[in-house]
């Protein structure tokens, strides 16, 4: 396919200085990783009240993943995950408002209501969805992929799953579609050692995921996903490779979450000093924050007053997503076909 | 005898088929260790071993597939898929092999395999949480497809399934696992305990496939449901004051229809109520065959009280499912019909 090919002499990757990531951008991840975390922790708030409905997950503890990854993509790249998606949202630029409103299920939301936690798109932000099919995001951002090469528009699609989903058969049909056309999708395996309440040894014969992509000639990695510049780094490097022509690319990010799989489980399968152990040593969030002090890329009071101003977005998304309307019911029979 | 809920039920059924039979093997996603997301698995690997009682990677087809390869081979396989929305990746396994294999080996093999699912809306689960897929299942000629409405069929029936040898799709209502629901939403969860369903023996029972039981005499109407919207008919039956007759099917396929036809034959009218869309739902084959079987016995049109043609709503869930209010103004069109 001569697509492929010229999609890559097309692209330019974007140089920075050797000497590792500056201030602004450990402040920017910094910033962008505590919004995701407060984020979170509002929206576990509201679904305990029950303004939540349905199946609600939260993504605390692996926020490092979805922002490295986010800052090594460029404008008009493709993100698409699964149902643990509101920090991918925020990674992309999609607003508080519009996510939080979707979880409540108002006109506000992303989808007006229609799709829920699990369920979100964003076509100005290339976020594609926000998949409550364990595994099927995996196909869709490989297609995505090929609609770039077919394009030769030089766009990568970040294609996000979780060490559960990697076991699903068409994961594997899609790795071996990639590499046979060589599409431009980098596979960022979200390992938090659980899929629900069975953990990566007890569902998986290879537990180094990184390596599901041998026999099908794709390259992988292992990555520290509780370090944003490791993140960075990787993905940068997977991202151009996939941008250049040379095919997808498999990132293994060694992550955790803290919080239960859903709202409603109790987490009983794991130690509470196995949670601690990544809550107290290894939080993402506390790493930067060491980081860019250590560096004196800002003060305590600059971080503080970051904090306070993300607080006060989170409140307002809160807000904005009790007092925007409830959809009209004539919505229920919208966009299941195109309208007559 | 102890009251059940109908997880502990279903707990119950598979404890019993393990103990009684050393064919019976149990898995699924999360099924072993953790005891099933909802916990009908639980505390069985712990007594029957990690040979009997394990779990999947997140593997639908291979799940369904696996399990047929086990039955052919004379194994009793119950798998659990973990919610009915997840099925779809062992559609095609259901559907070409398991449903077939008795008749292209013309006897030779069977595949006794029970596919177990938590069914069903009514908590706020959303579009993958939610569905009621029963009506592509019914579709498929050499399944079963059972839909318990309590603890006690649900037990009866799940040692049935098993011990019959045919595959069975074993659809579980799990708005209603904890306790009965009337319809009326936000109602707060009355128990199992107080119902006379609830009262479960601990031993070994079989609540036969194929039999509908009317779970409340009338004359006015009846009502043809399953699962969760047995109940929300009684309330609303009840709440409207209409003396209408209902019928639980319990099982879709292969269904009572003569239970159906001896009542319709006395009542004349009839609502048939699913969650499911109302296009090619359950419900348009029931109206069919009772218009072929009563067709001059029926003094208005069959009411199809169902799901919209539209996936299962996130906001607005209580305008599309079948709740209390829906059902009244159901039974009281067919009942006023002249
Ligand atoms: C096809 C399918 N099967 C099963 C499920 C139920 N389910 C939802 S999440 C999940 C675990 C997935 O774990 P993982 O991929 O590791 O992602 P994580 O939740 O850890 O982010 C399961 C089994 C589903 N949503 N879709
Ligand atoms: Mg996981």
């Amino acid at each position: 396919m001569a697509a492929r090919q010229s999609a890559s002499s097309k692209s330019t990757s974007r140089t920075r200085k050797p000497s590792g990531p500056g201030a602004d951008t450990y402040i920017g991840w910094y910033r962008d990783m505590l919004l995701i975390r407060r984020f979170e922790e509002k929206a576990g708030q509201l679904y305990g009240m029950g303004l939540i409905a349905g199946f609600c997950h939260l993504y605390i503890g692996q926020e490092a993943v979805v922002v490295g990854v986010q800052s090594a993509l460029r404008e008009g790249d493709q993100v698409i995950t699964g149902y643990r998606d509101h920090g991918h949202m925020l990674a992309t630029g999609m607003t508080a408002n519009g996510v939080m409103a979707e979880l409540t299920g108002r006109e506000g939301g992303y989808s007006r209501g229609k799709g829920g936690s699990m369920h979100m798109f964003s076509r100005e932000k290339q976020f594609f969805g926000g998949h409550g099919i364990v595994g099927a995001q995996v196909s869709l951002g490989t297609g995505l992929a090929f609609a770039n090469a077919y394009r030769e528009d030089g766009k990568v699609c970040a294609t996000y799953f979780g060490d559960g989903a990697a076991n699903q058969g068409q994961v594997y049909e899609s790795f071996n579609m990639a590499k046979i056309w060589n599409l431009p999708v980098v596979y960022i395996i979200e390992n938090n050692q659980y899929a629900m309440g069975t953990s990566v040894k007890r569902s998986s014969s290879e537990t180094h995921l990184f390596k599901r992509g041998v026999s099908f000639n794709i390259p992988g990695e292992e990555v520290d996903g509780m370090d944003v510049n490791a993140v960075y780094e990787a993905a940068k490097k997977a991202v151009e490779h996939a941008r250049s022509g040379k095919g997808p690319y498999i990132l293994e990010m060694k992550t955790y979450r803290y919080r239960g799989h859903s709202m409603s489980d109790p987490a009983k399968y794991r130690t509470r000093d196995e949670v601690n152990e990544y809550r107290e040593h290894k939080d993402p969030i506390d790493l930067a924050k060491k980081r860019i002090l250590d560096n004196k890329f800002a003060s305590e009071d600059e971080l503080k007053a970051m904090e306070k101003e993300i607080k006060k977005i989170v409140q307002e998304s809160a807000e904005f997503a009790q007092s925007s309307p409830e959809p009209d019911p004539s919505e229920l029979y919208t966009d299941v076909l195109i309208e007559a | 005898m102890p009251a059940m809920n109908m997880l502990q039920a279903l707990n119950s059924a598979m404890d019993v088929l393990l103990d009684k039979h050393p064919e019976t093997v149990i898995f699924g996603e999360d099924s072993g260790y953790f005891g099933g997301v909802f916990g009908a698995t639980q505390g069985l690997q712990k007594k029957y071993g990690l040979d009997r009682v394990f779990d999947a990677p997140i593997n639908e087809a291979a799940i369904a597939a696996m399990a047929i390869g086990m039955a052919a081979k004379g194994l009793k396989p119950i798998a659990e898929i973990q919610f009915a929305d997840y099925i779809f990746p062992a559609f095609d396994q259901i559907i070409s092999e398991m449903s077939r294999l008795r008749y292209r080996s013309a006897g030779q093999f069977v595949s006794p395999v029970v596919v177990r699912s938590p069914w069903g809306g009514g908590i706020r689960g959303g579009q993958t949480h939610s569905m009621s897929p029963e009506a592509f299942f019914t579709h498929i000629p050499g399944v079963k497809v059972a839909v318990p409405s309590n603890p006690y069929d649900a037990k009866g029936m799940l040692i049935a399934a098993s011990e019959g040898d045919d595959p069975v799709i074993f659809f579980e209502p799990k708005r209603i696992y904890n306790g009965p629901f009337d319809g009326v939403p936000d109602a707060p969860l009355s128990s199992w305990a107080k119902h006379p369903k609830g009262e479960v023996p601990e031993g070994h029972y079989r609540v036969e496939l194929g039999k509908a039981e009317i779970v409340r005499e009338g004359e006015a109407c009846t009502v043809v449901t399953y699962g969760t919207l047995v109940h929300v008919a009684v309330n609303a039956a009840e709440k409207a004051g209409i003396d209408a007759e209902i019928i639980d099917l319990k099982t879709l396929a292969p269904y009572d229809i003569e239970t159906i036809v001896a009542s319709v034959n006395k009542t004349g009218r009839v609502v048939v109520a699913h969650e499911a869309p109302r296009t090619s739902g359950f419900g348009a084959e029931l109206a069919a065959q009772i218009q072929e079987e009563c067709f001059y016995a029926l003094e208005a049109p069959v009411f199809r009280l169902t799901g919209w043609d539209t996936p299962y709503p996130h906001a607005h869930e209580w305008a599309y499912f079948p709740g209390q209010a829906r059902f009244i103004r159901a039974l009281q069109t067919v009942t006023e019909a002249r």
